[in-house]
């Protein structure tokens, strides 16, 4: 039963809680990340580094569970009075996060009152924009971020004699062409159906997705994805879907092994996909942006970010928090990000180690790799694709996937499930309005 | 019959009861006091600011189109999980109470599924039927079946039923067995000498005694699929496609840890704890002194 959780969660939390008592002149700095396999690894060397770097501080890293699970952890260690110092929250845990006035520590605040050196500018816009307020306070400190791209099997395109596709229109030939040249499963497919089909579709095209700058100015949002662009759309996979051309993958990235394997030769996810690509593609593979519809105005815009940052949880010593300050400073430093960008396939997130990074020739040979970071700085961001700010994001996004299976399973037209799934989406965030501190 | 024990002191049976009646007290009075407290509050995931709101969260439900169809699916999982689970234990149990060599082995063979956890059991099924992974997924698909229980409804609700159901066949089985070989033999004797085929023999004979068997066995299959079921829909289908597979123990779960949204969840939990206390009522009443272990 649900309540017995919340009682584990908490006790857990109490226990960890015990034995995170400080015993020795260091003081402990408390990590909760939701990174494994390699990127586990990372985190583990990161606070290694930065335990032998300085003789005051121990940051301990411990790994909570995926995304959703680490928040729940949190959310629960903060009810029980034992929230860690950091945690890593995905990109649509933010508005959950700011909302929590008091609970969190926003980090702007934290370096100051900790007189750490700080300069907002030395970090890239497109990225940290997602996570500041509209003065360009930032409140949380980005640490993995990756953006939606293009995943192409080269030679798979290559066999079936079809270009790499710049536009939707092109997109969806391609997929006719590669269906037609034995992949009748699926010519073209993605992760994420929301992330990629209503969230960036929207940014990228400089359409809005919610009032307020996408919930950005103020949690008084309304959805507005009910556009004539993003209808048209979903009618245009809805349509596909039927033939196979293209083939949905699910809710979340369950699906990508369909490109690994080589079933979907065309398929659109998370540019942190990199890792597994290299791992277990047996192909010549590339990353390239996303497709766009060459008929609306403005259109390639720039993309939005994903993957997650940390925050800072409030009512901790002062003593503590300065810890936390020379954490975030320590890595913030170039070389740093670069390693963690070469590491991770995250992206950097200061314009030196992007910099730096094109300077050592990181992207000749791995031109992918620079992908999500062109998609983000394509164009200057609007007040549609700055970011995303919508509180219950994870139960906006079961909602909205629910209506577009709807859709793509013939059981509503696209219109009337975007329709049903922004009326849904109002009533949730109508909710969250009410509970969030004022 | 009723086992009676005289104790000499008076605080002795007392002090015996105690351990188990603070674990219930701890572990089921506690939250669940809890559970009913936070049905009447509304507040954000953080506790920071409560309100109290009277029956707010009870009404929401009702005026939620979306909640009375969770109710009713749950009940048409539950009924399709009880009934193709006890039918198939029934046929089953039948089978292994004939005097076979080997019946040891087969018996032991039929008991192990209940050692298997429900996330397990969903993900087994999973490597077998999902579209692009499963290998019975491919054979349908080599058919002509068009096989896509991610975004067909009704292929994702029977995934549930088949796996729900195929975990509870075990303990089913277990109780059958002990009920048929508890039936007298001179009664089938007798039946079989008056001339009863088989089929009859079972229908008027081994049916109507192993009746009180089945009834508290459906009792226990309800409640079974009303909660027991949570792991295996989270591991195979996480209430999709659109809601199809989404029951009132899943509801409870994505709203109130996936969206925050605490005091919805627990005016669920309190419905379903409710809906629980009457069957459980419904089986001590009509069933338990009925049925001997």
């Amino acid at each position: 039963m649900a309540l017995r959780h919340f009682g584990v969660a908490a006790a857990f939390a109490l226990t960890v809680g015990m034995t995170a008592s400080p015993a020795l002149a260091v003081t402990e700095i408390q990590w909760w990340h939701a990174m494994t396999g390699a990127n586990n690894d990372v985190i583990v060397k990161l606070a290694n580094d930065f335990n032998t770097s300085q003789s005051d501080f121990k940051v301990v890293p411990t790994y909570k569970g995926n995304y959703a699970d680490t928040m729940n952890a949190g959310i629960a260690a903060f009810r029980a009075g034992n929230a860690p110092h950091i945690m890593q929250v995905f990109e649509v845990g933010t508005a959950t996060m700011m909302a929590a006035t008091g609970a969190v520590k926003p980090v702007y605040k934290l370096m100051a009152e900790a007189g750490e050196k700080f300069d907002p500018k030395i970090y890239l816009p497109a990225i940290t924009g997602y996570y500041s307020t509209s003065k360009g306070e930032m409140l949380s400190f980005p640490f993995n971020s990756s953006s939606t791209v293009m995943w192409v099997n080269l030679d798979e395109l290559k066999k079936a004699n079809v270009a790499i596709p710049k536009t939707w229109p092109e997109t969806f030939e391609a997929a006719k062409k590669l269906k037609a040249a034995g992949h009748d499963t699926c010519g073209f497919s993605g992760s994420w159906v929301t992330w990629v089909n209503l969230e960036q579709l929207s940014a990228w095209h400089n359409v809005p997705l919610a009032s307020k700058a996408n919930g950005l100015d103020g949690f008084d949002t309304k959805l507005e994805f009910n556009g004539p662009l993003q209808v048209k759309h979903l009618e245009n996979l809805v349509e596909l879907q039927k033939t196979k051309v293209y083939d949905y993958a699910g809710r979340t990235n369950t699906g990508e092994g369909r490109f690994t394997s080589g079933e979907c030769p065309i398929y659109l996810t998370s540019s942190a996909f990199f890792g597994n690509v290299k791992a277990q593609a047996k192909f010549n593979f590339t990353a390239v942006p996303m497709p766009y519809y060459p008929e609306a105005k403005g259109a390639p815009q720039n993309s939005i970010i994903g993957g997650a940052s940390l925050w800072v949880m409030g009512g901790k010593p002062a003593d503590e928090y300065k810890g936390v300050a020379k954490f975030l400073t320590f890595l913030s430093d170039t070389d740093r990000q670069v390693y963690i960008h070469k590491a991770s396939g995250y992206l950097p997130i200061t314009k030196a180690a992007y910099e730096k990074a094109k300077a050592e020739g990181f992207y000749k040979d791995q031109p992918y790799l620079e992908t999500p970071l062109l998609e983000l700085t394509n164009k200057e961001p609007t007040e549609n694709s700055r970011g995303l700010r919508l509180g219950n994001m994870v139960q906006l996004r079961d909602v909205w996937s629910e209506e577009i299976e709807q859709a793509l399973a013939g059981k509503k037209t696209a219109k009337q499930a975007l329709d049903a799934a922004v009326e849904r989406g109002n009533t949730m965030l109508r909710q969250f309005e009410k509970t969030a501190v004022k | 019959m009723q086992k009676q024990a005289i104790f000499q002191s008076r605080l002795l049976p007392y002090a015996l009861v105690a351990p188990q009646l603070a674990i219930v007290l701890l572990f089921f009075y506690w939250p669940a006091l809890q559970a009913v407290i936070q049905s009447f509050l509304l507040q954000d995931a953080f506790g920071l600011s409560t309100s109290f709101v009277w029956f707010e969260n009870y009404l929401d439900l009702f005026r939620e189109p979306a909640y009375f169809e969770a109710i009713l699916r749950t009940f048409f999982f539950s009924f399709a999980i009880a009934v193709s689970s006890l039918s198939f234990a029934l046929l089953l149990a039948v089978m292994a109470d004939k005097p076979l060599r080997g019946s040891m082995l087969y018996r032991t063979l039929l008991i192990w599924p209940y050692a298997v956890a429900p996330p397990v059991v969903g993900v087994l099924w999973i490597f077998m039927l999902h579209p692009s992974l499963g290998i019975i997924a491919r054979y349908l698909r080599a058919i002509g079946v068009d096989w896509n229980p991610l975004l067909d409804g009704d292929q994702a609700a029977t995934l549930i039923i088949l796996a729900a159901a195929w975990k509870q066949i075990s303990y089913n089985f277990l109780f059958f067995l002990a009920g048929l070989q508890s039936i007298p033999r001179s009664v089938l004797e007798a039946a079989a000498i008056d001339g009863a085929r088989p089929m009859r023999r079972f229908w008027t004979v081994t049916f109507p005694l192993l009746s009180p068997t089945i009834f508290f066995l459906l009792v226990v299959n309800i409640v079974y699929a009303f909660f027991d079921t949570f792991g295996i829909i989270d591991t195979m289908t996480r209430g999709g496609p659109g809601k199809s597979t989404e029951t009132l123990v899943y509801k409870v779960y994505s709203d109130g840890l996936l969206g925050g949204n605490l005091g919805s969840s627990a005016a669920q939990s309190v419905i379903l704890m409710v809906m629980v206390i009457v069957l459980t009522g419904i089986q001590f009443r009509f069933v338990e002194r009925k049925v001997t272990y």
